[in-house]
């Protein structure tokens, strides 16, 4: 039978590696948006009137 | 047995950030990349490096998002399966809803930020393959007829039109010329993986062709769809895509990749007399010797298609002139 207190650190350590997962991802695509936004204001802003 | 049922058996465990990663099948989410980036590239339309960048990563996340909804759904047959058991899903590390929260997420934000990155059409061909690989192939068809694999394909197959519409906002006979390539090479290639795991396939109740029909039908489709294939392999470089390399590359594949399925054809694959050792292997490649023509095919299957993508990939890095120009990229 395996130790309780053990189960439980495993168990606590998988949430915080898919929390900070999670946290990666979401900042991640806030970054993307912002560089996309940039790189099509800049597309944009090249074309002629 | 129903889903629910199967994975109610299951205890849960605490599931790591690899499991989430596991659900998005790299593998398959690579060969997506690389189709893709060709399809971006013989597109030859100027494309901003970090749009270009953004859209092959929708496309990515768009298959991983796609991979979990079938992970998702398929849990139950999953577990049944040795070449899948030991997924994120019916191994229990990961639930059906997390998968399918995840597919789902991902599938939208893809979706979304190839419509901002790129343009509609991108964004729209991105939605069409995922619903139609989520829902069309998994749900609809890999349960309920051996052709799945042949109609599902397509999925597979759109990821180079994808990348070519997201540079060019459109989708012309060259693009669909690539997705005819890997539709066609789709049944060939899964059809002798199934020679030798049909048993997996009949113990989860999957009609896939070899458990339908029987092997010797199977090889004889094989042989037929790379036929047409071959053919098809060196049209690139009459339609003003490919240049004398890819023409060489072409050429010589398509010669083996034939030349091993008439082999196939000739050979007792999948025959369960001929495979006594079928069920022991947990690998993809180490079968018994009467299945060995099956998992040559398999394995060349890869290298062609790598083959083909690559070149036309590296000719059009290096600048390499197309054989012709009619049937330009534009065209």
């Amino acid at each position: 039978m395996s130790d309780p207190n053990s189960e439980d650190l495993r168990a606590t350590k998988a949430r915080r590696g898919r929390n900070i997962l999670l946290a990666a991802a979401l900042f991640a695509f806030v970054i993307i948006v912002f560089i996309v936004t940039l790189a099509k204001m800049g597309a944009n802003g090249a074309a002629p009137l | 047995m129903s889903e629910q049922a199967v994975i109610s058996i299951i205890p849960a465990k605490a599931a790591r950030w690899q499991d989430y990663v596991r659900l998005l099948k790299p593998r398959v989410m690579s060969l997506v990349v690389f189709t893709a980036l060709t399809g971006l590239v013989c597109a030859r339309v100027p494309m901003n490096p970090v749009l270009a960048v953004v859209a092959i990563l929708c496309i990515a996340v768009g298959a991983g998002g796609s991979a979990a909804l079938n992970m998702a759904y398929d849990a139950d047959i999953d577990a049944l399966m040795r070449r899948t058991r030991a997924r994120p899903v019916p191994s229990g590390r990961v639930q059906v809803a997390d998968a399918r929260a995840l597919g789902i997420t991902l599938s939208l934000f893809s979706v979304a930020l190839m419509g901002l990155a790129a343009n509609t059409l991108a964004a729209g061909l991105l939605a069409f393959t995922i619903f139609f690989y989520a829902v069309v192939y998994t749900v609809w068809l890999k349960r309920r007829t051996p052709q799945n694999i042949v109609i599902g394909g397509l999925a597979g197959a759109l990821p180079p039109l994808i990348g070519w519409a997201s540079a060019s906002g459109t989708a012309p006979l060259g693009a669909w010329l690539l997705v005819a390539i890997i539709f066609l090479w789709t049944p060939p290639h899964f059809w002798a993986l199934s020679l030798y795991t049909q048993g997996d396939y009949a113990k989860a109740r999957i009609p896939m062709m070899p458990v339908v029909k029987g092997p010797a039908s199977t090889r004889r489709q094989i042989l037929a769809y790379s036929l047409f294939l071959a053919p098809l392999g060196v049209a690139p470089a009459f339609m003003g895509l490919g240049g004398g390399l890819y023409l060489a590359v072409a050429a010589v594949g398509g010669a083996g990749f034939v030349a091993l399925a008439a082999r196939l054809a000739a050979s007792r694959a999948g025959d369960a007399k001929a495979d006594g050792r079928e069920d022991l292997s947990e690998s993809l490649y180490d079968v018994a010797t009467a299945a060995k023509p099956a998992r040559d095919l398999f394995a060349f299957s890869i290298l062609y298609l790598f083959s083909l993508f690559a070149t036309l990939l590296v000719e059009r890095m290096l600048a390499v002139a197309p054989l012709t120009a009619a049937w330009g990229p534009h065209a």
